[in-house]
């Protein structure tokens, strides 16, 4: 069972699946996030997750943050090992040696356990049709192990393996498209979601929850210590993710049909984006101002391209 | 409800049909697998049954070994009976995840049936994977034919879910040799098996949903070395109810088994140590060099995990010369039974036998009588001049430039 958050008064009572004791960075979005997804939930939900920041700080034995069933295996098998979950309540409660109701079965990962070390195990996942979530906290950075590239991350960002220096701006390489790949698998929900949209991130949780199959969320985590921003900062530098439409909120059912969920009355420029965060601010410098054109481009073509296809429905 | 599966008295099974009827009997909830040979069988042979209606479970046909033992230990985690086989490469894949897997404390139970490691590429018998699995935290049953490999399955369940024991089992069996060797098999009918194994009743299952359970929590410093010393602890003290499951399985069926398995040895005064297939093949030849007035015996072992260190000693303390064969390249040392074993004769005997050891077998190759009658004229030698005739350590039945090392 999902439910529809209706307000924040109510967000604010439900959240008592994830304890407040833990040890994320303060301004971290990961705790928005696992808030939002665990008080759209009513009844039994079950939680594989891989190693990374999440993990780290709120499983550290003798202690938990967790009041529901979570596994963690390694950095790259937390969907596998939801999977595993999911493959035994399935032949228990066929012998019926499990009679409760049915749970909702969510992995979560970040993006390194993503786009990257994890992706193959994921991507099994899905082809078997698991009735299972993915969520990824897209903090676009390996920031368990302190601030290296990923497959997420986007280009220009000056990462501690990408570092900008005298001859380079950073990281040269674009953001893999993930939610492309995932909507290819034949998923029958995908959608990017964002924390400080929490009603339209509350309707999607939901709807991938509320979807038999395996589904796919990729949240936008905004991350203090590595795009460097104060930690009160949180829900501004998202709001400018999606605003920019860096971050375009949308999703995709069947593999095809593409709804955009939010439209910025006013679309802000990428720079004052990028200006905003210490991994971008080399890019201000004249010699490497092009990286900010080459990155208004993108986001350009690629809000065309949803927009095209919401129109198309293909 | 699964369907009865009517057996013969005596079945012709090989190693992994052997070892998927004990899966098939012991009625798995979930099995995870990705095929590789020469393990393949033991998971097709599962998805035969499951789709034939003699099993009620879920076969989760995953992309990769690793993913296999993850899902195999989310499974675990869940709450019911879990198994998977594997080989090699895949078992190499694999690693990572049974740390988890003993670290958590989920006793699933893996058919590790015995591949060499690349390179080069090679798809036969030898010991490479088992001793890859030495330091990862499970118990080691081996199995030396098909009727074992079959007996050997049905008590790494009892055994594994035995709470005093918390541990997964490795249950070996040498590729093809024993694997895609077809032998008499005598079979437990299905009800007695199920009743031998018992039903499984998962602590602190993750589907219980009155008492939410955190699975695979960080440690450091602070807590992860009594976590360690813990699984070592239980593990070193496992062997009393691996005993106790030999008894009952003894009562049962007749077929006695011994953590440590005497051939010959009332007065023998030459010893082969090994493991796998060539046990069988070591005790015909140590018959056949008694001819010769040379008092041959065998040692092998059914647990390489926990490693039985008195009752190797108890077995060894008379001998003169001792031989331990190990199928797996020794990488840069001597091999790990001469190691293990060694240390145990020397700690634990008032006498000082002649120890040599014997790398054969590597990738497949033959491990003959001539072979065998060799090692024991080898040792013969040692035995009456007390002191080391040959080199500590020889290859033997490798072609070429005789290699050899002290």
């Amino acid at each position: 069972m999902t439910k529809e958050i209706k307000n924040l008064k109510q967000f604010s009572r439900a959240a008592e699946k994830f304890e407040g004791a833990n040890l994320l960075c303060p301004g971290c979005a990961h705790g928005m996030i696992i808030r939002e997804i665990l008080n759209a939930v009513d009844g039994h939900i079950v939680i594989g997750n891989s190693t990374g920041c999440i993990e780290v700080s709120t499983a550290v034995y003798p202690y938990t943050s967790w009041d529901v069933p979570w596994i963690h295996i390694g950095f790259e098998n937390g969907s596998t090992a939801v999977a595993g979950v999911e493959a035994m309540y399935k032949a228990l409660s066929r012998k019926q040696k499990y009679t409760g109701d049915k749970p909702k079965f969510v992995a979560f990962g970040g993006d390194g356990s993503t786009y990257d070390i994890g992706f193959q195990w994921i991507s099994g996942c899905f082809e078997r049709g698991h009735d299972l979530t993915y969520v990824c906290f897209d903090n676009e950075v390996y920031a368990n192990t302190g601030g290296q590239r990923s497959g997420s991350t986007p280009i220009g960002s000056s990462t501690s393996t990408t570092p900008a220096g005298r001859v380079s701006y950073g990281k040269k390489d674009k953001k893999k498209d993930m939610l492309a790949i995932m909507a290819a698998h034949g998923s029958p929900y995908v959608a990017q979601v964002a924390p400080n949209k929490w009603k339209d991130m509350n309707k999607k949780i939901k709807q991938a929850l509320d979807t038999e199959g395996p589904t796919f969320i990729n949240a936008l985590s905004a991350c203090t210590t590595e795009w460097r921003f104060d930690c009160n900062n949180t829900v501004d530098i998202m709001d400018l993710a999606v605003d920019s439409l860096v971050f375009p909120l949308y999703e995709i059912i069947d593999g095809h049909e593409l709804n955009i969920t939010y439209r910025p009355k006013n679309i802000i420029p990428v720079r004052d984006y990028l200006g905003a965060q210490g991994r971008f601010k080399h890019l201000f410098k004249p010699e490497n101002e092009h990286i900010i054109e080459q990155f208004q481009k993108d986001v350009d073509k690629k809000w065309e391209m949803l927009q095209r296809r919401e129109e198309a429905r293909v | 409800m699964a369907l009865k599966y009517e057996l013969s008295k005596v079945e012709v099974w090989d190693g992994n049909m052997a070892a998927s009827h004990a899966l098939r009997q012991a009625q798995v909830d979930v099995v995870a697998a990705y095929p590789i040979t020469p393990s393949t069988p033991i998971v097709q042979n599962y998805g035969k049954f499951l789709s034939d209606g003699y099993i009620d479970g879920e076969f989760v046909m995953v992309e990769s070994e690793h993913a296999a033992m993850s899902a195999c230990v989310g499974a675990g985690a869940a709450g019911g009976r879990v198994a998977t086989a594997t080989s090699s490469q895949g078992f190499a894949l694999m690693v990572e995840v049974l740390y988890q897997a003993s670290g958590m404390r989920i006793p699933l139970v893996l058919n590790l049936v015995n591949r060499a490691l690349a390179a080069p590429l090679n798809v036969n018998g030898d010991h490479s994977d088992m001793y890859l699995s030495r330091d990862t935290g499970w118990i080691s049953l081996c199995a030396y034919n098909p009727q074992e490999a079959y007996d050997f399955n049905l008590m790494a369940f009892k055994i594994a879910e035995d709470l005093r024991v918390r541990i997964p089992v490795i249950v070996n069996q040498d590729g093809f040799i024993c694997s895609h060797t077809a032998q008499n098999v005598a079979p437990l009918s299905d009800e007695e098996a199920y009743e031998f194994i018992g039903e499984y009743k998962q602590k602190n299952a993750m589907l219980d949903f009155s008492k939410p359970i955190t699975y695979g929590a960080q440690a450091e410093e602070d807590w992860h070395f009594e976590h360690k010393a813990q699984l070592h602890h239980d593990l070193m003290n496992s062997h009393v109810v691996i005993e106790e499951v030999f008894d009952l399985f003894a009562k049962k069926t007749g077929r006695k088994y011994n953590i440590v398995e005497k051939y010959d040895m009332d007065d023998a005064e030459v010893v082969i140590v090994a493991l796998g297939t060539t046990v069988e093949t070591a005790r015909v030849a140590a018959k056949k060099i008694r001819e010769e007035g040379i008092k041959a015996g065998v040692v092998s072992l059914r647990t390489l995990r926990p490693f039985p260190y008195k009752l190797v000693a108890e077995a060894l303390k008379d001998v003169k010369a001792i031989a331990m064969l190990d199928r797996s390249s020794p990488a840069g040392a001597m091999g790990m039974l001469f190691n293990e074993v060694g240390v145990a004769v020397l700690q634990n005997s008032t006498k000082k036998p002649i120890l040599s050891n014997y790398i054969y077998g590597l990738g497949g190759r033959d491990m003959t009588q001539e072979n065998l009658l060799q090692i024991y004229r080898d040792l013969d030698a040692n035995a009456k001049a007390n002191k080391l005739t040959h080199p500590t350590q020889q290859f033997i039945g490798l072609r070429g430039k005789k290699m050899a090392f002290n």
